[in-house]
């Protein structure tokens, strides 16, 4: 068992109760985290939900109306910037446009006040890193978005930050050297080991680069929690909604029988699913239901005992690997299903009507 | 009506005023330098012939040549002086809020609403208050004040088109106030400063008005030399004179551009 004590000095970084605003406009409120060493920690949220501020605070940017920041230990909200050791890539890299690649990755080194023989090593050794080597002469002008990206990157970790602050650092990108970058930071930290604070709103980001995500809203967080826990149990309404695709039903009224737990979602309309212990706790309450396009399909006679609604097909969007099937399910909305493949749109053309599954079993269950 | 019609009836509609226009802006500096070539003793135009004897006297007149050294004189220090305190009060209104920043920046304008006769003459009766009257000293003075709003907007505009994110990631690099200054922001703002002074030069070289006051035989500078002498003469020399300060004075033009972009210097760029 490991005591609260241990657990602080684990911490690479640490917010105690910190708040910020802005004139009347509250940008975090009360915010408590820590951020262990060497992890991958995901600020996730909408724009305009705190996330940047954190960042910022984290760095020395912002100083926090109230609260406390710890890095390594040691309190440091009242240290300026240039004292806290951190490393920050910037959504739009900030690359100094009157230095060459290997000054703008000396820069810090520079400020150390390092011997010029180990500036140039460092510099190699971080420019390798982000497989740079040999553009040291460029200038940052005369380089591709995916190139300044990653001198931003060798210019953050040459220093070898206590912590790595990168603000939405792949937004700038298109879409097939963002996937390409996301992977490359993982390899990256691999290799590294820093501890990393990673801003972004992109969910799909947020759950491949992710030890743990933090989902804020409105300046509070909503849950913490690792990828896959946070996928699949969404501690509330607002999580399940922003990470990932999903259908939120109609409330129902919950009731357990004999074998199975029956959710009510209108007059004549109930879904049965054979009953879990975590569903006591809802007997005889409202809930919201809340179900992901992958885990609905079409009724076929492979699927006895599921919980079955009957729609109109509305729209497909064909996407290459599957096809997104919007359908209009009466009482219970709009729904959208995830079907491998194009099959389902000869199969169920628009305006027809046909049954789903919906697997009730996997659905997310919150109180109404 | 024909579409090739239409298309060089459109081309006639722009380029017809926008002939006009050229032709109005140019037409004094190409009569100027039209008569500048005339072989005639008289002021005339159009010249009757071609010939720079007029040239080799504008270049050979002691009284133009001891008004273009004072004028390089004072340009020298009142633009640097002006960059200095420009470039100093810049940082100021831009980076900090203070009480009475608003009237800062009204007093910095306040020479393109005082006119410069006025200037001139304050200069001249202060001037003789302190015992300076039309000493370098004076004549410096005067065109600090009158050049200083152009150096001033220029290294404003300079400094507002600086991403603000270089300086943090400077400081988040750990550079300290002192090193984001000089390693970041001074170089980034070198090319606004070095346009700035050139802009201020050019207005200083060139200013008559405040220079006819405060400057005596002794100090003063090439317009008021040229001033001087269409007083008492009436020959094309003074057409040379003003073509070659035109010509001297697009080739700095054309340099500054070239090299430190004028465009940004007076602009606002979109980042």
């Amino acid at each position: 068992m490991r005591t609260e004590q241990q657990d602080r000095a684990a911490s690479a970084v640490e917010l105690r109760r910190v708040s910020k605003s802005f004139g009347p406009v509250v940008a975090v409120q009360e915010f408590d985290l820590a951020i262990r060493r060497g992890e991958v920690l995901t600020l996730l949220g909408p724009s305009g939900c705190g996330k940047t501020t954190i960042l910022n605070m984290i760095a020395g940017f912002e100083v926090p109306s109230s609260g406390e920041i710890r890095i390594d230990g040691k309190p440091v909200t009242a240290v300026p910037p240039y004292l806290r050791d951190t490393g920050m890539v910037f959504q739009s890299y900030a690359l100094f446009p009157h230095m060459d690649v290997f000054e703008n990755v000396a820069f810090g080194l520079k400020m150390r006040r390092l011997a010029k023989g180990a500036v140039a090593a460092e510099v190699a050794r971080a420019l390798e890193m982000v497989k740079l080597t040999g553009l040291e002469g460029r200038r940052v002008r005369q380089l591709s978005g995916g190139q300044q990206q990653r001198v931003a990157l060798a210019r953050a970790i040459v220093i070898r930050p206590k912590v790595l602050l990168l603000d939405e650092p792949l937004s700038a990108l298109d879409k097939n050297l963002r996937a390409e970058m996301q992977i490359e930071l993982k390899e990256l930290h691999a290799k590294t080991g820093l501890t990393t604070v990673f801003v972004t709103h992109d969910q799909g980001e947020a759950l491949s680069l992710s030890d743990r995500i933090v989902v804020m809203n409105r300046g509070e967080i909503q849950q913490v929690s690792a990828p896959i826990e946070l996928y699949r149990h969404p501690a509330n309404g607002f999580v399940a909604s922003f990470v990932g695709e999903i259908n939120r039903l109609p409330p129902a009224r919950c009731t357990l029988t004999g074998g199975d737990a029956v959710f009510e979602l209108a007059p004549g309309l109930s879904l049965a699913v054979p009953r879990r212990p975590e569903l006591a706790v809802w007997d005889g309450r409202r809930v919201n239901l809340f179900v992901r396009p992958e885990q609905m399909a079409i009724a076929d006679a492979s699927s006895p005992g599921q919980a079955c609604v009957k729609v109109r097909v509305v729209t497909h969007v064909y996407q290459g690997t599957h096809t997104l099937l919007r359908v209009d399910g009466g009482a219970l909305g709009l729904l959208q299903l995830r079907i491998p493949g194009s099959e389902v749109i000869e199969r169920a053309p628009v305006g027809s009507e046909i049954e789903v599954t919906l697997d009730l079993a996997q659905a997310v269950v919150l109180a109404d | 009506m024909s579409p090739i019609f239409a298309a060089r009836l459109r081309a006639a509609l722009f380029w017809g005023p926008v002939g006009l226009i050229l032709l109005y802006m140019t037409i004094p500096a190409l009569v100027v330098v039209m008569t500048s070539f005339s072989p005639s003793e008289l002021l005339e135009f159009p010249p009757a012939g071609l010939s720079l004897r007029w040239y080799a006297r504008a270049l050979s007149y002691p009284d133009f040549r001891n008004g273009f050294a004072n004028g390089l004189i004072v340009t020298t220090f009142a633009s640097t002086a002006a960059l200095a305190v420009g470039s100093a009060f810049a940082y100021l209104v831009d980076r900090y809020s203070f009480r009475g920043r608003a009237a800062l920046e009204a007093v910095l304008s306040s020479p393109l609403i005082v006119p410069h006769f006025t200037t001139g003459f304050g200069f001249l009766l202060l001037g003789a208050e302190l015992g300076l009257t039309r000493s370098y000293a004076i004549v410096i003075a005067a065109h600090v004040l009158l050049v200083l709003p152009f150096v001033v907007r220029s290294v404003y505009v300079s400094l507002k088109n600086i991403d603000p994110r270089l300086e943090r990631a400077a400081a988040n690099l750990g550079a300290s106030p002192g090193r984001v200054l000089a390693r970041v922001t001074l170089p980034l703002l070198l090319p606004g400063m070095a346009g700035g002074w050139l802009i201020a030069a050019i207005l200083s070289l060139t200013e008559f008005t405040a220079s006819l006051y405060v400057t005596e035989a002794r100090t003063q500078t090439l317009p008021v030399a040229m001033y001087g002498y269409i007083r008492e003469y009436s020959d094309p020399t003074i057409a040379a004179i003003s073509a070659l300060l035109i010509i001297a004075t697009t080739l700095l033009m054309l340099l500054a551009n070239r090299y430190l972009g004028l465009r940004r210097i007076l602009a606002i760029d979109a980042h």
